[in-house]
């Protein structure tokens, strides 16, 4: 038995809306994987639950007539993971959203939950982070957006107010056409797990494939938020594929913009070389994923 | 042999996998009470004082139950026999509810509510005050500090639970036997390792969570319904922790969900009873939860040994020495039982020439309590003696196959009564070889270089398959044959998951002749009906209960061969005499022709209704075993490591069985890989961790403490050397325990031939990896 003072389904998101305004003490459920823990735990014991779970409006994915993609909030990670829009055009997205816990959990668990949890250790923070996502929210006096880059306010904040609903994510075309994406997430198993480290890389190469046009790299839990290393990112834009310092370069320049720590579930040193390791290695697959040809080891 | 080597289904295969099997959540009645257990927030104190005025103003509250409440009674936890002389009685150190206060999360209270919110309201308002004193985590830091709070005041002057030292001869001395070895070989000729190894605390994980029922019957008997391995053992100590008399207490055992040694103490089963006593015997549950059992019920030991071996350089092994800090936690559980055995086998694996001493602290601390867990102190054992071997062959340039086959004990060891009656080590050892194929990839990994390295490694073991003579080892059978000429068995041994009821099937039916459709084997044990065996734990069942069941067989056949010859107008029995008979395939047949006479049927129903010569037929058994068996085995595994990640890749690993014959080959891999899987959580992954300062755990949930997922589990690869043991029932050694011995340390060999770095503290975590290879520059 969880200790909750009332579950409220909501028919629409304004009638969510509404019940969130009425009962201080509530807030949203959707997939509910994060919420019921923390009721478990206690530390949401006793709180009034308002449920956008059975909302339609939320769920789906679509594309825009502007080539937009639009991704419900109410998506569960196995429907986004997917979806055929997504395959073709995000498909970073739909691999990195694939690894969340175990398939149970991806069947449930929504993407605007995961956001709106506001851990940097969600999978899907950092790809929307790399795809400049832009966030729709509504609340109590309308509609607002907000990127994702101006979302995260700190460890589980962000700008949501417990009144708002988080409706969708926009995602730009020139934000994401012609992109090639690789989400590395290193975690202490294959399944079931919370990332170490995550890291998302999109890269647009030249026409002739042997230099880098654009790259856009993020990750998740190198600091209290999903974060990007834009000095990473301008150092190799224009560079040429067998630039001998281009993976070093781009790995240390990503280490200076993260501010990993020390704690018992990883050290700093080692946070420090996946923080490295895994730039080099998101960025070798993405390009390869681009059509691009370089050397490494792996 | 008609149904030994078979893999029949398991018994209970179809009640599993329908869901239709009873566990002891599924039974309790729906009026149930909930109850839940209030733990400290200190690691090392005492409770001064407890407020529960507010928590039992919660709706719905039947009563707060609190330290200063329980019977002044102290009782001990351990699944063993008991003794009949005090010096062989396990140490009772604790409370149903304790004041003094030994680890982060002890037992301070309890609440019992209509339901578990109401528990959970009022466990968070009641107020308690302490007094704190300072706290040692680890053994080796509790010992060395003289001036700390005694734990257990009553039982030792210091924290030390037993020190013990295991010689060759009682004047061994390493150092001297290193001076005769420098007299004997030259300095330069010998080649020593001297080093640290430390082992992680594990928790078992089974899938059921500890959970008991408990109500006191109309009669007034104590009954508790629990998720145990060991119900007649749970008897007696609920009995001891309520100071009533043992045959007040009943204890039913349904279907459980894995134990893997946690089960083999009780846990909360006698808590659990007093409550129910407590509110006039109306039925209390008590669950615990995930968080809770990681940390309050048992773990496997942590232990800290230096360690040191000597050897010559053409590969001759001389002497070793172990000196193990084990951190047993807050109680003593199973004392120094674990400890003892690691020592025992640390000594043993190897002769030792020039002679060998392990020495062993088992040590009380401010941690979770360290007990039985599946290989008791083994997996450890060969953590410092499997390590040591490989590094000293990397030392001395040594094949590390070569150098076993030249150093591993022998057919003729002999120890603490425990022999082996049947000797497959070295035959498991060329099998594993050959299979990962150890000659050529030691070759093919010579000289690398680079971030991606492979490796191949090896380890082994010698494990005890009972416990005698050290401990009892009895067990009673009750075979009942039914009006239809099927029987009724029925076995104190339990059924845990490993699938015991089908393999004392398949024993009963060998025994009997009767088939194994036509045997009704009970699951459920209940002190009050059951007959005796002290449970499952060490590997102990199929040889112990499989003897007793066999015995048991021979006298079943016989009553009813016996009866079969006073069934008047019989006419193929005319003339027989009882030895001229046997049965097969339910029937009386003849023993050298094996014509059948008369279906067993016709025997049993004519048994129960006849006016002239009426007789239910029955068999029961004791049987004692005094014998005891060496198993042994190996693992080879061949790895990829990819070290600027950390990541160990497993590409291929095997283990070699020498368990005697194989009862159920089908069971036996099944047994062997989930043995495997164990083992890599242990040499890869988990770790219960404490903060040393505080003793609160990190990780107490299932996604911080790293067990294995299935995506995590290679092909796990099985084979066994099967040679038939005169010891066992039907030529059967230990298989239970000993697949989780060797794979962790394998993986750590195979390490060190990719990398030629030598782990010594366990799980190898990728943190642990790069830290490593970092300060060794190679990357």
């Amino acid at each position: 038995m969880f200790d909750v003072s009332f579950i409220y389904e909501a028919k629409d998101v304004k009638d969510a809306i509404k019940k969130l305004v009425e009962n201080e003490n509530s807030e949203v459920i959707s997939g509910g994987t994060d919420v019921l823990i923390r009721v478990r735990e206690g530390k949401d014991a006793g709180m009034g639950l308002v449920s956008i779970h059975n909302i339609a409006e939320l769920k789906g994915v679509k594309k825009d007539s502007d080539g937009s993609i639009i991704i419900g909030a109410g998506t569960s990670f196995h429907d986004i993971a997917y979806n055929e829009i997504i395959k073709e055009c995000l498909p970073s997205l739909g691999e990195a959203v694939d690894t969340v816990g175990g398939p149970q959990v991806r069947e449930t668990a929504t993407i605007g939950g995961n956001i709106c949890n506001g851990a940097t250790s969600a999978d899907s923070a950092s790809t929307l982070v790399a795809l400049q996502a832009d966030i729709v929210l509504e609340g109590p006096n309308g509609e607002r957006v907000v990127n994702i880059k101006d979302f995260y306010t700190g460890p589980g904040k962000t700008v949501r107010d417990r009144c708002e609903v988080c409706k969708c994510f926009k995602i730009k075309k020139e934000n994401y056409e012609n992109y090639y994406g690789y989400y590395f997430k290193y975690g202490k198993r294959k399944s079931l797990e919370i990332a170490t480290l995550g890291c998302s890389v999109l890269v647009k190469l030249n026409a002739s494939k042997d230099a880098i046009e654009d790259v856009k790299i993020a990750y998740g839990v190198a600091a209290p938020t999903p974060s990007r290393a834009y000095k990473a990112e301008e150092f190799v834009k224009g560079k040429k594929l067998d630039d001998k310092n281009l993976l070093d370069g781009f790995a240390e320049l990503a280490l200076s913009e993260m501010k990993p720590r020390d704690s018992w579930r990883a050290s700093k040193e080692f946070r420090e070389q996946l923080i490295k390791e895994m730039a080099k290695r998101s960025l070798v697959n993405s390009i390869r994923r681009a059509g691009g040809k370089i050397e490494y080891y792996v | 042999m008609d149904y030994i080597g078979k893999s029949n289904l398991r018994v209970d295969a179809y009640a599993k996998v329908t869901g239709k099997a009873l566990y002891t959540a599924d039974m309790a009645p729906r009026d149930s009470y909930v109850a839940k257990v209030l733990h400290s927030t200190i690691a090392n104190g005492e409770v001064v004082s407890m407020d529960v005025t507010e928590a039992k103003k919660i709706p719905g509250v039947i009563g707060v139950f609190t330290c200063f409440d329980v019977p002044d009674v102290e009782f001990p936890t351990a699944g063993h026999p008991w003794g009949l002389e005090p010096a062989h009685q396990d140490i009772a150190d604790r409370k149903l509810l304790n004041k003094r206060v030994r680890l982060y999360g002890d037992d301070i209270a309890a609440v019992v509510a209509e339901d578990n919110v109401a528990c959970d309201k009022a466990l968070k308002l009641i107020k308690v005050e302490y007094k704190e004193y300072p706290v040692h985590t680890d053994a080796r830091s509790m010992v060395q500090d003289k001036d700390a709070p005694l734990l257990h005041p009553n039982w030792r002057d210091d924290n030390v639970i037993a020190h013990t030292s295991f010689k060759s001869s009682p004047d061994f001395n390493y150092d001297e036997a290193k001076k005769k070895a420098i007299a004997e070989y030259g300095e330069d000729n010998l080649i020593e390792v001297v080093k640290n190894v430390k082992t992680p605390r594990i928790s078992h994980s089974h899938i059921e969570l500890p959970v008991s029922y408990a109500y006191v019957d109309a009669n007034g008997k104590v009954t508790v319904v629990a998720s145990t391995q060991i119900p007649h053992i749970g008897r007696r100590i609920i009995a001891q922790a309520l100071n009533i008399p043992w045959g007040k207490v009943r204890v039913i055992k349904p279907y459980i969900g894995g134990g893997f040694g946690n089960k083999q103490d009780l846990l909360y089963e006698p808590l659990n009873a007093w409550l129910s006593v407590k509110c006039g015997g109306h039925p209390v549950i008590l669950e615990i939860s995930r968080e809770e059992t990681i940390v309050g019920t048992r773990t496997r030991h942590p232990m800290d040994g230096d360690v040191r071996g000597l050897a010559t350089k053409d590969g001759k092994l001389l002497c070793r020495e172990l000196v193990n800090y084990s951190t047993n936690g807050g109680y003593a559980a199973h004392g120094h039982s674990i400890t003892a055995k690691c020592a025992g086998i640390f000594q043993n694996l190897y002769k030792n020439p020039l002679g060998v001493n392990s020495e062993a602290y088992t040590v009380w601390t401010n941690a979770p309590t360290s007990a039985a867990m599946r290989a008791y102190g083994v997996p450890q054992a060969v953590s410092f003696a499997e390590t040591l071997t490989d590094d000293i062959c990397f030392k001395g340039g040594f094949d590390p196959l070569k150098f076993r086959m030249d150093n591993l004990c022998d057919e003729n060891l002999k120890a603490g009564g425990v022999e082996f009656y049947t000797y497959g080590l070295k035959k498991c050892l060329e099998i594993g070889a050959k299979k990962i194929g150890w000659d050529k990839k030691r070759e093919e990994y010579k000289n690398q270089t680079g971030p991606i390295r492979r490796g191949v490694g090896m380890c082994c073991f010698i494990y005890q398959t009972a416990v005698a003579p050290i401990a009892l080892e009895t067990s009673s059978i009750r075979m009942i044959l039914n009006q239809d000429g099927s029987m009724q068995l029925q076995t104190g041994a339990t059924e845990i998951g490993q699938g015991a009821d089908t393999v004392f099937t398949q024993i009963a039916a060998e025994s009997t002749g009767i088939t194994p459709d036509k045997i009704f084997i009970m699951s459920n044990q209940d002190t009050d009906v059951t007959p005796f065996d002290t449970g499952a734990y060490g590997s102990r069942q199929t040889y112990v209960a499989g003897n007793s069941i066999k015995e048991c067989g021979k006298l079943f056949k016989q009553r009813i061969c016996e009866y079969a010859l006073t069934i008047e107008d019989e006419e193929k029995l005319q003339g027989k005499k009882v030895e001229d008979l046997d049965v097969c395939d339910n029937h009386i047949v003849d023993v050298k022709t094996k014509e059948q006479l008369v279906p067993l049927s016709k025997v049993a129903l004519t048994g129960f209704y006849s006016f002239k010569h009426n007789q239910h037929i029955t068999a029961e058994k004791t049987t004692d075993i005094t014998t005891n068996t060496f198993a042994s085995g190996c693992t080879f595994v061949d790895i990829e490591v990819d070290m600027p990640l950390g990541i160990i890749n497993i590409k291929d690993i095997i283990s070699v069985h020498d368990s005697g014959t194989i009862i159920n080959p089908a069971l036996a891999t099944a047994q062997v890989h989930g043995g495997m899987s164990m083992s890599l959580g242990y040499g890869l992954s988990e770790e219960l961790m404490l903060d040393p300062k505080t003793g609160k755990p990190y990780n107490d949930n299932l996604l911080d403490y790293k067990i294995p997922t299935a995506m995590d589990s290679p092909d796990f690869k099985v084979e066994f050397v099967e040679m038939k043991d005169p010891t066992g029932g039907y030529g059967n050694k230990a298989l239970g325990e000993p697949p989780t011995v060797a794979p962790a340390v394998a993986i750590r060999n195979a390490v060190l031939n990719a990398t030629g770095i030598g782990f010594n503290e366990f799980p190898l975590t990728a943190q642990r990896l790069v830290h490593e290879f970092k300060a060794q520059g190679l990357i």
